[in-house]
């Protein structure tokens, strides 16, 4: 059984008051998120990323399309139990304290009075907020508030659970913390849904990823599967200070730093580098072949994605 | 009662208190002893005559005001602030988190009426220096003023879930008003001829008939109150309440929270 599936899930806002204009969010989205999954959902701003999470969350209602959350219609409200769900820029009861806000959160998601309070403490220690759990969140900082946030989407223990940039408003250490955080999820075998634009958070957490840019999903699979496909060149290291002439030969980008030279070179031309390099008796250290990165195919999604709406213009 | 819609409501009411909305007993007491020490000092015989009407009035008109401006912002500030998604993405039903939060603010004003009350007793008792059996009446109009809180906080939420915050504060108090002179607006409908008159008739009867529940003059003069009274605003500000609660879940249960 799938932890996610969207099924077609479509939405259309009306736009302007006199003359109302359609404006469609999200085209027909599909796409299934097996369960202990790490999936990333990325795409720039204003790509439909928040409309998804709300859909899911019931927030806003579909044109058209359905999903289901672990076998069951997203729209049953007991499902929602099993769901924890960090918005974008959380803002929470300023009034309440970081415990009080917990409690009140574990009492709508239905964890009894007796595991409530080790359940809380137990979040609040996770997500460093434990020193500060009497403190009212009118008194938080940006980055505490975001801490706050993933402590109430982990509370009940949720078994899937949906994070909208998750990592805005950290600083360096927040956000490691909360990759931290991420893995160990996965290792409890939750399924984490998060939506993000920073690529290097996705590709260094994520099984999968998909790539939604202007309401449309355009493409999605695992991060070695999209960054694989190799560029017909490799990256070969080898130690030394020189660069042989006969590598010189063969017109690869060369770059020393230190006691070691990196060269790329094409797949074609790897033998002959190899070949090189023991005639001259230099100590070969890595032969790795170039991939795209996460970002050059996010890019070049979009880019591809833009020239096709040119185009069709 | 719903355990969730509980939740809600003691969350609503904590709310506001910590947002200091029961200050207000603070320039309800000052006013209150103000004006005993005063008509104490200037009427005779007619000291606690003053003391009730103004009592009545004034927990009446605090209370009023503090149902539309927190129920005008129960639901908006609870979008704008986006601490809904964090509700509703919860086991929550749209419709527990609006009666929860009219159970929340309603509780909230009756505890300030409570107070509120003790304050008139109290000024009473300095003018007057002691209780009468015939002031319990008061009692059924601070009953009475309790019931048409329950609307208004029921309008309020009605309009905030449909519009804007200074918009539903409009509509929420020209009601108030309106339905203040309920009676007067049936008493014309009856003069009126034609389309006037089907109109006026209509109006009168859709709004709120606060002018029933306003039994202030009568008490203060210690004219007795009908049980056949009492049972019949009871169950209209039921029915009125009802039926605004259920605009407001309907309208709610399809809004896009954007």
């Amino acid at each position: 059984m799938a932890a996610i599936e969207i099924l077609g899930l479509e939405k259309t806002y009306v736009a302007g008051f006199w003359r109302k204009r359609p404006k469609r969010a999200l085209h027909p989205l599909n796409l299934t998120v097996e369960q202990g999954e790490i999936f990333g959902f990325l795409g720039p701003n204003g790509a439909g990323k928040t409309t998804t999470l709300k859909l899911l969350m019931g927030l806003v209602f579909p044109t058209s399309g359905s999903a289901r959350i672990l076998g069951r219609e997203w729209t049953d409200p007991d499902i929602k139990a099993q769901i924890g769900f960090l918005p974008e820029q959380p803002y929470f009861y300023d009034f309440l304290t970081a415990h009080e806000l917990l409690n009140y959160y574990g009492q709508l998601s239905g964890v009894s009075a007796k595991h409530r309070e080790q359940r809380i403490e137990e979040v609040l220690q996770r997500v460093g907020l434990a020193d500060v759990k009497g403190v009212q969140l009118r008194k938080f900082s940006k980055g505490m508030l975001q801490r706050a946030g993933i402590a109430q989407a982990i509370l009940h223990d949720p078994k899937v659970v949906f994070l909208d940039e998750p990592m805005s408003g950290l600083d360096p250490m927040g956000r490691r913390e909360v990759r931290d955080l991420m893995e160990q999820l996965k290792h409890e075998r939750k399924t984490v849904f998060f939506s993000t634009h920073i690529l290097s958070d996705a590709e260094a957490l994520c099984d999968r990823v998909a790539i939604v840019y202007k309401g449309e999903l355009r493409g999605v699979g695992a991060v070695a599967d999209l960054t694989s496909s190799v560029q017909g060149r490799v990256d070969i290291v080898w130690q030394g200070t020189q660069v042989p002439a006969s590598i010189k030969a063969l017109g690869a980008e060369c770059h020393v730093t230190g006691d070691t030279v990196r060269a790329v070179i094409t797949e074609a031309q790897q033998d002959a580098a190899i070949e090189a390099l023991r005639r001259e008796r230099l100590r070969l250290i890595s032969l790795t072949p170039v991939r795209t990165s996460l970002e050059e195919y996010f890019v070049e999604k979009m880019r591809r994605a833009d020239s096709t709406a040119g185009g069709a213009a | 009662m719903n355990a969730r819609i509980g939740y809600i409501a003691s969350n609503t009411f904590r709310e506001a208190v910590r947002d200091r909305v029961l200050y207000n007993l603070i320039a309800f007491a000052l006013l209150l002893s103000g004006a005993a020490i005063f008509v104490g000092q200037i009427s005779i015989e007619i000291e606690k005559l003053v003391v009730i009407n103004l009592g009545l009035t004034a927990v009446s008109l605090f209370g009023v005001v503090i149902a539309i401006f927190i129920g005008i912002g129960l639901v908006s500030k609870e979008i704008d602030k986006r601490t809904l998604y964090t509700v509703l993405s919860r086991p929550v039903r749209r419709w527990e988190f609006i009666v929860g939060k009219f159970f929340g603010l309603s509780g909230t004003l009756v505890v300030n009426t409570f107070c509120m009350a003790i304050g008139v007793f109290v000024a009473l008792l300095y003018v007057s220096h002691k209780i009468m059996p015939a002031d319990a009446l008061i009692f059924i109009a601070l009953y009475f003023i309790v019931l048409q809180f329950l609307i208004i906080c029921a309008l309020a939420l009605l309009f905030s879930s449909f519009s804007s915050p200074l918009l539903s504060a409009v509509f929420s108090f020209s009601l108030f008003v309106i339905g203040s002179f309920a009676e007067d607006l049936r008493g014309f409908a009856g003069m009126a001829h034609g389309m006037t008159r089907w109109l006026a008739t209509a109006a009168a009867y859709l709004v709120p008939n606060f002018s029933a529940f306003n039994i202030i003059s009568s008490v203060a003069h210690e004219h007795p109150v009908a049980g056949q009274l009492v049972l019949h605003n009871t169950l209209y500000a039921l029915f009125y309440t009802a039926a605004a609660l259920s605009g407001a879940v309907l309208i709610f249960e399809h809004r896009n929270l954007k």
